[in-house]
This record gives structure tokens, sequence and C-alpha cells, in this order.
């Protein structure tokens, strides 16, 4: 699959209570999520992201609470894939839970900017600055981690597997 | 080579003789944890299955966030989790008026025991690190797999061995312990990777100081906070658990990425500043801040320690006219035994709210919603940009008796500043 969209770009530590604020965790509905995705750092966010557009970010993305609203929101304002220099695990493994995929780009995550435009092939391996003309290699999933985001999703695979 | 306690502990549930870092492993599961926010979405995701619970008594459900139910939303997501405790038998649902704090509740009631795997979704589960166990958070497709099939798979994390030496000084507390910890090594510091505690100075902390610093392992971007288990864990397990378990210990060589070394005796009271919990100040350095609002609770600091520490400070003081105070015992059992000692009549004389146990305003939930300005002290775990509440209003995060005292003199405060 080749991804080609606009970078919305973020810091370090971007915490899930900024990508979707409690207070509107009384619902697990994806499409009540997106409405509030990260309104608590970037309000225009929700407003303006266009399906395929990519978030791009530092270090540490999704620390803190484990709510799984979190990566449910983003995947659901049609953003296919999160690009950062870390990620926090728990963000890492419900993103891979949900199909989300995720790129840790390590240091040259801070190379890429606002509004750059990226495409990315996950197959392949790579992303492809457009902006800027600069091209990097993705390190692939290890193991069973792989196989689960194969199967887009753990509920998936664990079905699968019992087959 | 040797193993850590977190290696042998996954090596027993996976099966294997032994586990190196980086290693991906399948393990069995000891429990399965989930609430009122994260358990619905797990059950969704577990009926997509379509398998029975693997063990009825293996699961845990508890109403803890958005409970006594502040809103029609919130009610019907707590009506889930009940109907689906209820249909599958789940023999660990508690009910409100049973349940307390998630993180409060399961140690105190036996269901964690040394030895043990456990994983929750709810990424302060760390917490139950404190007695010897593998604890870990997740989310609520990983509970609604493992509700199914009793097993998840792990990364095998390397580990950080924080050596910990001589006793803390009257007033300084886990919550100084936890604080000072992360402010030395960042909110991604541990990122991935196990925390062990260790050394001489474990023996001189309380469960209750070991429960909160387990609890925030997570803050410095842990997989998990773990403590020897040592007479203090027999001491408040035996009289909890009943079914058999295995203790593990680390080997003399088992590898460690790195060791920190904490002198208990130097620590200070602290605080971590906004936005994050690595801004971490010895409560004597700052300048004056007033406050709006105390919280005293939640699943770091809502033990009954803690509540005693900050009843030694409210007793014969009164809450200072701007600051709201807001006390929340982490159970019911907590609560009663708080009443049995006098702390909630304290509490109440001098001005402060008491609550039924709920995590409430520690993530911007209810009871005690910062407004715009608006500034707080509190004895949660993050003080992440809008997490109480109007995304601009600021969290300090502080140990109770820092919050006692800040509430009563209405500004950010050392213990010893109120007078005895």
């Amino acid at each position: 699959m080749i991804i080609q969209g606009k970078v919305w770009h973020y810091g370090d530590n971007v915490d899930t209570d900024v990508i979707i604020p409690a207070r509107y965790l009384n619902t697990a509905d994806p499409k009540e999520l997106a409405v509030h995705c990260m309104e608590d750092i970037d309000p225009t966010f929700a407003g303006k992201v266009k399906p395929g557009d990519l978030i791009v970010a530092g270090r540490n993305f999704g620390c803190g609470s484990s709510r799984e609203h979190a990566p449910v929101a983003i995947k659901a304002c049609g953003v296919p894939c999160i690009i950062a220099a870390s990620f926090a695990r728990i963000f890492y493994r419900n993103a891979i839970n949900i199909g989300l995929p995720l790129i840790e780009l390590g240091e040259a995550a801070a190379e890429i900017k606002a509004g750059d435009s990226l495409k990315v092939d996950l197959a392949l391996g790579q992303v492809e600055n457009v902006t800027s003309g600069k091209t990097y290699r993705v390190q692939p999933l290890p193991g069973f981690i792989r196989d689960i985001a194969a199967a887009g999703g753990l509920i998936n695979y664990v079905k699968g597997e019992k087959a | 080579m040797g193993m850590t306690m977190t290696e042998k502990i996954f090596a027993r549930h996976a099966g294997l003789e032994t586990v190196t870092p980086g290693q991906l492993i399948k393990c069995r599961l000891d429990l399965v944890l989930g609430n009122d926010i994260t358990a619905p979405p797990a059950i969704k995701e577990f009926d997509r299955i379509g398998k029975p619970v693997f063990d009825k008594d293996k699961i845990a459900l508890v109403p803890d966030h958005f409970t006594p139910n502040k809103d029609i939303k919130s009610a019907e997501m707590a009506k889930a989790m009940r109907e689906f405790a209820k249909k599958h038998a789940i023999t660990h649902y508690f009910e409100v008026g049973r349940m307390g704090i998630e993180h409060v509740l399961l140690p105190e009631v036996g269901l964690v025991a040394p030895g043990e795997l456990i994983i929750g979704a709810d990424s302060h589960t760390c917490t139950y690190g404190a007695l010897g166990a593998f604890a870990t958070g997740v989310g609520s497709t990983d509970m609604g797999a493992a509700m199914a099939t009793g097993d998840t798979w792990f990364k095998v994390p390397s580990s950080i061995k924080v050596e910990l030496t001589g006793k803390l000084p009257r007033w300084v507390g886990g919550k100084d312990v936890v604080l000072t910890l992360i402010g030395m090594i960042g909110v991604d510091g541990a990122r991935y990777q196990s925390l062990e505690f260790t050394g001489e100075g474990v023996g001189q902390l309380t469960m209750t100081d070991r429960l909160t610093i387990a609890n925030m392992a997570i803050e410095a971007g842990a997989k998990n906070g773990i403590f020897p288990v040592d007479a203090i864990t027999k001491a408040y397990v035996e009289p909890r658990v009943k079914r058999p378990y295995t203790a593990v210990s680390a080997d003399p060589d088992a590898h460690y990425e790195r060791t920190i070394s904490i002198d208990l005796s130097k620590l200070t009271p602290v605080v971590a500043l906004p936005h994050l919990p690595e801004n971490v100040k010895p409560v004597s350095e700052m300048a004056v801040t007033t406050i709006d609002q105390v919280v005293i609770g939640s699943c770091t600091n809502g033990r009954i320690e803690d509540l005693a520490q900050a009843a030694e400070i409210f007793a014969g003081h009164e809450v200072h006219p701007n600051v709201r105070a807001i006390i929340i015992p982490g159970s019911q059992a907590v609560y009663l035994e708080a009443m049995a000692k006098g702390y909630i009549e304290i509490f109440i004389k001098a001005g402060a709210v008491v609550s039924t146990p709920t995590c409430g305003p520690c993530l911007g939930g209810h009871m005690g919603i910062l407004a715009a300005g608006e500034r707080a002290v509190a004895t949660t775990n993050r003080n992440f940009r809008g997490r109480m509440g109007h995304v601009d209003s600021e969290i300090y995060l502080a140990g109770p008796a820092v919050a006692a005292a800040s509430a009563i003199l209405g500004r950010i405060a050392a213990p010893g500043e109120v007078s005895a």
C-alpha cells in the first residue's frame, strides 16, 4: 500500500490526554472521538485534517494513559500512518492491535516539517519526503508483530490462530 | 547468564528455561483487568472472537473512572460492563459501593501475588510490581483478546537497576522518591524498559511507598516497575492471598542496562511542575505559587498511610479560604479505616470535601474539574496539559504531606511550614 499525504507536525511527548481528552471518553464511538482528536494540542486539527494526511512527531508519541481511544480517534480522522522519532510502548501496541501502522524514524523524524508532502510505501519500508527530496528506510516489524499488522490487527490475528 | 526478576517471571509464564531482552514471547496470564472506560471497547473486541472467557476467576472488572456515573453516556458504559460481568459470571466484578480505585483495590483484596503476571487495560497497572509481580498496562484490544485466550505477547524488556540506600527523612515519601527518579531520567528515560528497585533502602520503604513508586513507573515510560519480595511484602500478602504463588528474585549476575543510585536520606519534598512529571523541583526552591484546589487520593496516593499523613498535617488547621480541598479514599476499606482513625472528621472539620472512591478528578472526569487559569496541587500521577480540566489549567504533582500543607497555606508549601 502506498500512502501519500500532507504532514501535521507535533513535538516531543505528545500524550494521549491531548490526543483525546478524558472528557470525551464517555464514548468509544470512533466517529465521535474523531471530532475531538488532538483538541488540547491543536484545536484546528480535527476540522482541517484530510483523509490521507499523516502525523509526524518527535520522541515518545502517545505517552501516558493506555486509552486505545487515542489511536482509534487518529485512525477515524483518516490518518493512515503515524511517523515519530519514537513511540510510547502502550500506544505502540494499541496502534498495531487496531491496524494503524506506525513508523519509528529516530532523529530523522525532525527533518520532516509541517505541510511537507510524504509518500510512504509500507511494503517496501520506505518514506519519501516529496517536498525535500529525501528518502528514509524503515526497519521492518519483527516476528509476530508483523503478522498482527499484516492481519489488520490483533483480533483478526487471534481469530486466524484459532482457525 | 542470570536473569532479572522480570525475565524470570516472563520465562516461567512462557514455559521457557530462560528469556533474553528483545525476545518476543507469548505468556499465560494470571489476571486480566479492565475499568468502565477501557472494558466496554474490550468487550466489543472480545465478542468478535466468539469464544467464552478463558477463566471467570482471572478477570477483574472495576467501575472506578466515571463512577458513581457522572452522565448518561458513562452510565451506559458501566451498564455494558455490568451486563458482561453477569453474562460470563465474572467472579471479581466490583459494584459501586464495593469498588475502589482499581490499583488500590486489587492488591488490598488479594488479587495480586508475588511472581504473578498481570495485564490491565489501564496504564497504572504497573502498580502491582510493588508486590514482586510483573504487571503492565495494555489497551482495550489486548484486554479483549486476553479475556478469550488467557495469554498475550510481550517483547522482553531490558532492565534498569534502581539502587536505593538510606532511610527517608520525615515528611518525605514514596511520591518524592518516584518524582525524583523521573526528574533524573525523564518521561521516556525507561521507555520499553523494566525498572527494578533494589538495595538496602527497599527495606525502609512501606508497602504504601512501594505501591506509589511502582505506580508511576509508566511516567518514566517504563513497561513495569518491580520490587524484591521481602518480609514487608510477605506481611502484606499473607493475610490477603490464599492461593499458592511462587515469588522470584533476581540472580546475582543478572544483566542491567544501567544502574541509578538514590540515597533516600538525601531526598526532600518535591513537586512536578506543569506540564510533565519530569519537571521536578524541591518545594524549598519554589517561588510563592498560589493555588485554587488540592486533590489528595488516586491510585498513586489514595491509601490509608497517605490519608494518615494528610490528617496529621490538617489536624487543628483549616483549609485556606481560597482553596477547595478534595480528599478521596482509594477504597471502601481505606474509607472505613480513615473513619475509625478519625481522619475523616479531621478533614471535614478543616473544611475539606471527602468523596467516595473514584478516579474522578485525576483524569479530568468529574469531582473537581479545573477552570481556565486555575492551579491545583494533586497527589495524582499526571500533570499533562488539560489533564484535570481546562486546557489552560495547571497541575503540580506532589505527595500527600505537601498537598495537605499547600491546602492550609493556600500556596505550594512544605509540610514543615505548617505549625504543629
